[in-house]
């Protein structure tokens, strides 16, 4: 009888070694992407930024969202509080303490930061996120079901849902100006930044720039291009001049924030080769055990006669 | 047939003060249901921007999918296997994996802001999305295990169908239909076990798949990219433990027979799977040396530390034992703390170990989504008790004596 026991928890387990050899074997990388050499990014120079919140204005207003009035916008104390972006807020500045010279405060932008190996467009069960070609990640309202696996899988917390919503929630998060920039324009924020906080070109010119403004001004700048090689590198970058983590921007290692994610579906479903092969091998183990009983029994028969 | 065949239960009546009380919870679960649906998902939940999966994911969808295990877990050993003793255990974890994951679907039709599109992931796929591939997976192992349940019906209703009144004109071309349906499954039905049984290994899986996106943002004593595995172990090893539950409670709750001389044989696979299961947890805690946040004293450590323990360890020393087998109330026990082990891995998994870079404030679910998840659970039990009285699911014990 334990003989019996112990040979079908062998099968099964080598059903489960069987399964398991399906994830880590075969492993390969997701498909190519469609990104452009050229693609377009955004440098913030936190060192520029005066917090004046226009570029929030801007973001409203071209997104046809309730502004309001601009001059409001130039109200400080809104830094009380640390903000996030939601709704129709796609980006909002805050304002950190300076270690180096407490009268001139960091303020720092916040918006998605449309990583060059996004997250949300991996788990997105309906593809809703897109990565195009010149850099921008957006959002297909169309597609979307709501399920909000985009915000699970985000390193940077960005995509935000209306909860209050019963029917047609949307997920909200920073489009990178698509209307605009997909037209060869350049982002709102971007436009009406009075400081020129916000450099809008290349991705890879926006590193040399950020490089030489780096070695020109030590002691200005921390040597940390922030975005440039985090999650796989980010198309929005920043340079500050404290630690980024200090200016509330998550530490992350540079790779991609899909990680493992992906080689783990693709070893599974390996040209569907694993689910073929264990369903063969089952109907196999199936076969087998049932012509078993059958034999057992005509031997039972034939010796009952 | 040379094992006793199943009947309809008929030893007790459909409601008793229990059931009124299982009524209660369900009822009040429906109405927030509705408040969901009329008023959006943010009226009854404390979910957030902060925290988008609470206990709906964690317990409705996650465990439910682990506890309903059984289902492929029974089909695996009963058919594929061809253990004849077992069957009598097969319709009743048959029964249980098509309510849990019709339970499971609703859930995440709840959860889901656009619940009108759920259909989309038929047509649009991802298919770099563990997500999709849950989805989908799930999907088709639903209709599967419909299919599976048809016989059942099929057995209970052909050459007996009795509509009253004018509708008695269908009688006839209903009987024919089962008839039908009756042979065409019985000849291709082990093309639906064995594909029962790949389905779920798949989406049992990817449900460990799903987490791993999360990278840092999920606390580091869950977060490895072994959790698919994990989860497959940890739910091929609670498949039992909760098909043992049921049964003790259902012959407990239709006063029939503990159905010992099943579940005791059936009870000593549990070990060796948690034995394994706690060999790769482990190893997997050793390897990417996630111990060192077990001396910390946070609600992280202390969740793992009742997971590991309550819901693993203790269990296996108690299924080890041959007189935990033997008796039921050891039995159903050590079963009941395997199946909570499960429920509280896969919260640990969703829900505690998720930490987003910004969160200043901890989640915990609001009122309304824990009569959700409850009223769910009750319902089920409701529909499971209907079940067993309409259909043939639950062999009796004494019958199974004579034969």
């Amino acid at each position: 009888m334990k003989n019996i026991n112990r040979r079908n928890f062998l099968k099964f387990s080598s059903a489960l070694t069987f399964a398991s050899a399906g994830l880590t074997s075969n492993a390969k990388a997701a498909p190519n992407n469609i990104l452009s050499p050229d693609r377009m990014g955004v440098l913030v120079d936190t060192t520029h930024c005066v917090g004046c919140r226009n570029c929030e204005w801007a973001c409203k207003t071209s997104h046809g969202h309730d502004a309001g009035d601009i001059e409001k916008y130039h109200n400080r104390e809104v830094f009380k509080e640390f903000r996030r972006p939601k709704d129709h807020s796609f980006t909002v500045v805050n304002e950190f303490e300076n270690p180096k010279n407490e009268l001139i405060p960091i303020n720092v932008k916040y918006q998605c930061m449309h990583c060059d190996k996004p997250a949300c467009v991996s788990a997105c069960i309906v593809g809703a996120f897109q990565k195009n070609e010149m850099g921008q990640v957006t959002w297909d309202g169309g597609k979307c079901i709501g399920c909000r696996y985009c915000m699970v899988a985000c390193p940077f917390q960005i995509p935000t849902f209306e909860y209050e919503k019963a029917i047609e929630p949307n997920i909200n998060k920073c489009d990178f100006c698509f209307e605009r920039t997909s037209k060869g324009g350049i982002p709102a924020c971007v436009e009406i930044c009075p400081v020129e906080a916000l450099m809008f070109g290349p991705r890879t010119e926006l590193i040399r720039v950020a490089r030489q403004r780096i070695k020109r001004n030590p002691e200005r700048y921390k040597n940390h291009i922030y975005g440039e090689k985090e999650v796989g590198g980010t198309s929005w970058m920043y340079l500050s001049s404290v630690d980024a983590s200090q200016l509330k921007l998550p530490k992350h290692k540079d790779k991609t924030a899909p990680g493992v994610s992906e080689s783990i579906q693709h070893g599974i479903f390996a040209y569907f080769v694993p689910p073929l092969a264990l369903y063969a091998w089952l109907g196999g183990i199936m076969w087998i055990s049932k012509r078993r009983k059958e034999i057992i029994q005509e031997v039972v028969e034939e010796e009952a006669k | 047939m040379s094992h006793a065949a199943a009947e309809p239960v008929k030893t007790v009546k459909f409601f008793t003060p229990g059931v009124f009380i299982v009524l209660l919870v369900a009822l009040n679960g429906l109405v927030f249901i509705a408040g969901r649906f009329i008023f959006g998902i943010g009226a009854v939940t404390n979910l957030d921007n902060q925290y988008p999966w609470g206990i709906w994911i964690g317990i409705d969808v996650a465990a439910g999918v682990a506890l309903a295990a059984g289902g492929f877990i029974s089909a695996a050993i009963g058919h594929i296997m061809h253990r004849e003793r077992y069957h009598a255990i097969v319709r009743p974890a048959l029964l249980t994996a098509m309510l849990g994951y019709t339970f499971v679907a609703f859930g995440v039709f709840i959860d889901i802001g656009r619940w009108y599109y759920i259909w989309h992931p038929l047509v649009m796929w991802n298919p770099n999305s563990a997500l999709f591939e849950v989805g989908i997976c799930v999907m088709i192992y639903l209709t599967v295990l419909y299919i599976e349940f048809l016989p059942i019906v099929t057995e209970r209703f052909m050459g007996r169908v009795n509509l009253p009144g004018i509708l008695k004109v269908f009688n006839n071309l209903l009987n024919r239909l089962l008839t039908f349906l009756d042979n065409a499954l019985g000849k291709t039905m082990f093309v639906f076990i064995i594909a029962g049984v790949v389905l779920s290994s798949l989406h049992q899986s990817s449900l460990g798949t799903l987490m791993v996106i999360a990278g840092d943002k999920m606390h580091p004593l869950w977060q490895t990219p072994i959790l698919p595995l994990l989860f497959l172990i940890s739910a091929a090893g609670v498949g039992i433990p909760m098909i043992i539950f049921e049964s003790l409670i259902a012959s407990k709750s239709f006063k029939l027979e503990p159905e010992m001389k099943v579940l005791t044989p059936l009870a000593s696979y549990v070990a060796p799977i948690l034995g394994v299961y706690l060999s790769f947890k482990l190893g997997d805690m050793f390897i990417r040396e996630s111990f060192v946040y077990l001396g910390e004293f946070t609600a992280q450590s202390i969740a793992f530390y009742i997971e590991i323990v309550i819901g693993v360890i203790v269990p296996l020393f108690l299924f080890l034992n041959k007189k935990v087998l033997k008796t039921p109330l050891l039995l159903f026990m050590a079963s009941a703390m395997v199946v909570f082990g499960v429920l509280i891995n896969r919260i640990n998994n969703f829900v505690i170990a998720y930490h987003p870079p910004y969160a200043d404030y901890p989640y915990f679910p609001s009122y309304g989504e824990i009569s959700v998840t409850l009223g769910c659970a009750a319902l089920l039990v409701l529909l499971y008790r209907a079940c067993v009285m309409i259909f043939p699911v639950i062999t009796p014990e004494a019958k199974a004596n004579h034969s």
